[in-house]
């Protein structure tokens, strides 16, 4: 089963793409789907993916929740401060934080959630010292932030998928 | 033009707040890009249309067509999906690149690489 089916979670979500990419449950296009989905699997293998395993699907709901929230107060505060960026000087600032995720899949979440969420930019990330460097936009005390993060997303991120 | 004079009005009020904000939020992001003056300023402005702005844009546009067709609409998630999923990748390769050059050049405080104490953040006014 494994040999013919080596990521049967990547093949169901790619024949989910590809029934709603077209828009119809007909037989045929689900057949197709399947074929494309089994042939994409194949193809991951050569690329020799970190496996990772979910585990706490809770913690996932929640780090959801806390993202769509802070995406929303995000856009709000950076478009306040570039609205009022002639008045007043941007106090923007880099933040080095240390970071003890190692997962790959989920170093890639958090990048995703610091892109999403505007006001924070992943710059780069070091391997050998787990140091994140990330720049923010309106940042009032670096400590904080580091906090923040580490709390609100790295925490969880490393309930999720450690 | 079209069909869209169908929409009826309970559909429509929302379908034009989505989109006004979705657009007024895409250009206050690309107004960033002139206002603040920094390269990693910049870096944050586009994520205001890549995130909030597609979102609704994407929210406004399946619900116009899901009340005119009569049928769920779904595809614009997969808009959303992959924009969320590929930013990330264009915005590291910009901020990256630009650290480099700064930390050769020595240029706008960069903290330097492989030390982990806390960065200057004075001086990084825009």
């Amino acid at each position: 089963m494994r040999y013919w089916f080596p990521y049967p979670l990547l093949s169901l979500a790619l024949l989910m793409l590809w029934l709603l990419i077209n828009q119809s449950f007909s037989p045929g296009q689900i057949v197709l789907g399947s074929v494309l989905g089994i042939a994409f699997a194949w193809a991951m293998v050569n690329l020799q993916p970190d496996k990772t395993r979910l585990k706490n699907f809770g913690v996932l709901a929640v780090l959801a929740g806390h993202v769509a929230i802070d995406v929303v107060r995000s856009n709000i505060a950076v478009m306040a401060v570039i609205l009022r960026a002639g008045k007043r000087p941007v106090n923007s600032g880099f933040v080095a934080i240390d970071i003890s995720l190692r997962d790959e899949n989920a170093l890639a979440l958090l990048a995703c959630i610091l892109t999403a969420t505007p006001g924070t930019a992943w710059l780069e990330f070091d391997r050998q010292t787990g140091v994140l460097l990330i720049h923010v936009l309106d940042l009032e005390n670096g400590a904080a932030w580091s906090d923040l993060i580490k709390r609100r997303y790295e925490t969880p991120l490393k309930e999720i998928f450690e | 033009m079209n069909h869209l004079t169908d929409l009826p009005a309970w559909a429509a009020i929302p379908v034009c707040i989505l989109l006004l904000l979705g657009s007024v939020i895409t250009l206050v992001g690309s107004m960033g890009l002139i206002r603040l003056k920094t390269f990693y300023g910049r870096l944050h402005a586009p994520t205001l249309g890549a995130s909030a702005g597609t979102i609704l844009i994407c929210v406004a546009s399946m619900i116009t067509f899901a009340v005119l067709q009569n049928r769920w609409i779904l595809h614009e998630i997969l808009i959303i999906v992959f924009i969320i999923l590929t930013t990330p990748v264009t915005l590291m390769l910009l901020g990256q690149s630009a650290l480099y050059r700064d930390r050769i050049e020595g240029k706008n405080d960069v903290p330097g690489k492989t030390t982990g104490e806390q960065p200057d953040t004075s001086g990084m006014d825009i």
